[in-house]
């Protein structure tokens, strides 16, 4: 089963695809653990890592799925690129695609950035994160992970908290998240919250501790530093008063809840050194997961047979 | 050599004038105005049976880009755009490179459009110095040399101050100040509309608010020196009702629309295409609707295009990153026919009030925007029933960042007269 030939985003993606996502991304988990942590599935392909924002965890993540498919692979990063030298984005794509690689794995900082150059070459885009549009590959981890530790979507009441205007990992979240029958709250800051976002079907809540009531899976976001420059809130210390995950506040969350943040995570901002080491913490899970489903993704887009990957 | 448009639906908003007239001109007047004018040898016949004769059309709003970046337009392509869009005279802004805010660019742009074009232009010039924001420019001067009106266009004026002080000197001179109503702050360097889709695509939004709150300042300044303020490119519901409301105060302000905020919603932008990245942004049905409704009676003025030419490279780019802006004098009158006539939601009187005698009157041109024995002949003839399909090699300008291309659009341009001068733009 094909789903689709880029992935630009979870949104358009149905319940199905996704399901075919999570169960392939769960045969790829045990290559990961074979001695010989490699199978042939995309030998001779060519994929181009093209990362115009910084990045560490999402890039090596997909340079290892690369790696343990058999896939050859190639990294460009803008600093040292010839972006630097005024090219743009769409010429510096057209060169590389005379090299004929069979896929793109990009990260920039413009929504919509990957769906444009996706309209100018041959292989399949692979959205790492466009501004604060969509990180597909994050949220299908993310759901991973939570089917691995709750068995399922239907029902299960999810919190995400943070600086949710600048997320890409929301808003691919929260459309993965409805689309497999589950129920999303954001919570944070008014000034952190984009009007209308309510329309894509979830609830908002700027007082913490009631949005923590009852759920059963709380996801922390990453406050940036900078952001305080703009007045989304005062001061560090402020934020990891009113909205900063601690054990105290975590008792108001349902009894078996987990917490989950797409990292790096800032201890003692958004999330106390506490509750990121605890028992219910599945932080470090997700990061081993994100192998498992880039291997999904990248087997799935790049027309892979079922049998060559489970060799 | 006389000219004889034949059998047209003439149509004077000016005069109320609607019926089946001749119109015979001379000497680049109108000689006569009859039901039927004797075909003779000396007389060129133009048969506009079918179609409608209106006062020229003019564009309150437009950038030609000369001098400056003539990459993008030149006054020569711009104003040949003009004409096959049905402009008989067009009124450029002043953000060109040096900045109009002197006689000298002025004469500038008036010698070279003469050189090149019978299209007629009223330039702009700039509110302040260099469109700073800070130093009233020299209107006088200006004006001397050929400027209709003065605004800072695409900066908006931030001080109010600065603005009382442009409304109050402007008047005193005679001359309009127009506004584009926006508050940059607020706009806090958004790509689109804020609202559901800028929510979904993590674009940043700017708030119909950022609008509405500008024109609030800029109806009460209008208020404070009695001076009249003209508002650019009207795109929310909001602002549609502070104008109405203005108006039934009795502060003299006026607005003018533009196609794509007629003819066009946010969700376009969900493609990424950077032919849908204007400002102001592309708004909601519900702002479409409020736009149209303002149109219709009369809230909002006029329609005026905003043709802003970019370079086909300046626009392949990320979406938050382009330039604002379309090509639009090809396209807004077969769009007005489109989505205002043939739907029935303005007049035919209407929309030609809104191209021609309206902007007349809001610039001060008094012997424009009417159809009068004795006055310069300036024509507009279109068809509500032919198509315009916009092919990219059709469009006269240098640039092609139109969202329109490849589309058909129900009504068409079919000639225009220009000082007397017949310019047929395309077969029957």
């Amino acid at each position: 089963m094909k789903i689709g030939k880029h992935l630009i985003g979870i949104r358009g993606l149905s319940k199905a695809d996704i399901t075919h996502i999570l169960d392939t991304a769960e045969k790829m988990k045990e290559i990961s653990d074979r001695p010989i942590k490699k199978v042939p599935a995309l030998r001779g392909k060519l994929i181009v890592n093209l990362f115009f924002e910084n990045s560490t965890r999402t890039r090596s993540s997909f340079e290892i799925a690369e790696k343990r498919l058999s896939a050859d692979s190639l990294n460009f990063s803008a600093s040292t690129s010839a972006v630097q030298k005024g090219e743009t984005l769409l010429d510096t794509v057209l060169n590389i695609e005379r090299m004929q690689p069979d896929a793109y794995v990009m990260r920039h900082a413009s929504p919509g950035s990957c769906k444009f150059i996706s309209n100018y070459v041959k292989g399949s885009v692979i959205n790492a994160g466009d501004g604060a549009h969509e990180h597909p590959t994050q949220a299908l981890l993310d759901a991973m992970t939570i089917r691995e530790k709750k068995g399922g979507f239907e029902g299960l009441d999810i919190l995400i908290c943070g600086d949710i205007t600048h997320s890409r990992v929301v808003r691919s979240n929260i459309h993965l998240l409805k689309t497999m029958g589950a129920n999303v709250t954001v919570a944070g800051p008014a000034t952190m919250i984009p009007p209308h976002i309510d329309k894509m079907g979830v609830k908002v809540e700027t007082n913490f501790d009631r949005a923590l009531k009852g759920k059963d899976v709380v996801m922390m976001l990453r406050i940036q530093l900078e952001r305080q420059t703009k007045n989304l809130f005062p001061s560090m210390k402020e934020y990891y008063l009113t909205y900063g995950l601690t054990e105290e506040r975590f008792k108001l969350a349902a009894k078996d809840a987990i917490v989950m943040h797409p990292g790096p995570i800032n201890r003692g901002v958004e999330i106390s050194s506490e509750m990121a080491d605890c028992r219910e913490s599945v932080i470090l899970d997700q990061v081993e997961n994100g192998v498992s489903v880039r291997m999904a993704v990248l087997y799935l887009l790049m027309g892979g047979g079922e049998d060559e990957a489970s060799n | 050599m006389k000219l004889l448009i034949k059998n047209g639906r003439v149509v004077d908003p000016f005069s109320g004038t609607d019926e089946t007239l001749d119109i015979l001109v001379s000497n680049g007047k109108v000689l006569s105005i009859n039901k039927k004018i004797a075909v003779s040898k000396d007389i060129e016949v133009f048969d506009a049976t079918g179609m409608i004769v209106a006062p020229g059309f003019i564009d309150l709003h437009c950038h030609l880009r000369e001098p400056g970046y003539e990459r993008k337009e030149t006054i020569e392509s711009g104003l040949a755009a003009a004409m096959y869009g049905g402009f008989t005279g067009v009124c450029p802004m002043p953000n060109t490179d040096p900045v109009n805010d002197s006689a000298g660019v002025t004469s500038f742009m008036i010698e070279k459009a003469k050189k090149v074009s019978p299209v007629r232009i009223y330039p702009v010039g700039a509110l302040s110095k260099e469109q700073k924001g800070e130093e009233l420019a020299n209107y006088a001067e200006m004006r001397d040399a050929g400027i209709w009106a003065v605004s800072d266009d695409g900066r908006p004026v931030m001080n109010s101050q600065v603005m009382r002080k442009a409304l109050e000197y402007a008047g005193s001179l005679g001359l309009l100040v127009i506004d584009h109503a926006e508050d940059i702050n607020l706009v806090a360097g958004g790509s689109m509309n804020e609202g559901e889709v800028s929510a979904r695509l993590g674009l940043r939004g700017i708030p119909a608010e950022a609008e509405l709150i500008q024109i609030r300042r800029d109806t009460a300044l209008s208020r404070l020196t009695g001076q009249r303020v003209h508002i650019a490119h009207v795109s929310t519901k909001y602002s549609v009702e502070a104008v109405r409301m203005a108006r039934k105060k009795k502060i003299p302000v006026t607005a003018e629309a533009t196609p794509h905020h007629f003819s066009l919603t946010e969700e376009m932008v969900e493609t990424f295409d950077t032919n849908y990245k204007m400002n102001p942004p592309l708004r909601t049905a519900d702002d479409v609707k409020a736009v149209i409704e303002g149109l219709s009676d009369g809230t909002i003025d006029c329609i005026a295009t905003d043709h802003a030419p970019h370079a086909w490279e300046e626009k392949m780019v990320e979406f938050d990153r382009a330039p604002n802006g379309i090509i639009g004098l090809q396209t807004a009158v077969p769009l007005a026919i489109e989505n205002l006539v043939l739907p029935d939601k303005i007049s035919l009187k209407r929309m030609v009030d809104a191209f021609s005698t309206a902007p007349a009157r809001i610039i001060g041109l008094g012997d424009k925007g009417r159809i009068e024995v004795g006055k310069e002949a300036d024509l507009t003839i279109f068809s509500l029933k032919k198509e315009t399909l916009l092919k990219k090699e059709d469009i006269k300008s240098l640039s092609k960042n139109s969202p329109f291309i490849g589309r058909k659009i129900k009504g068409a341009v079919m000639a225009v007269v220009i000082g007397g001068e017949l310019h047929r733009l395309r077969e029957k």
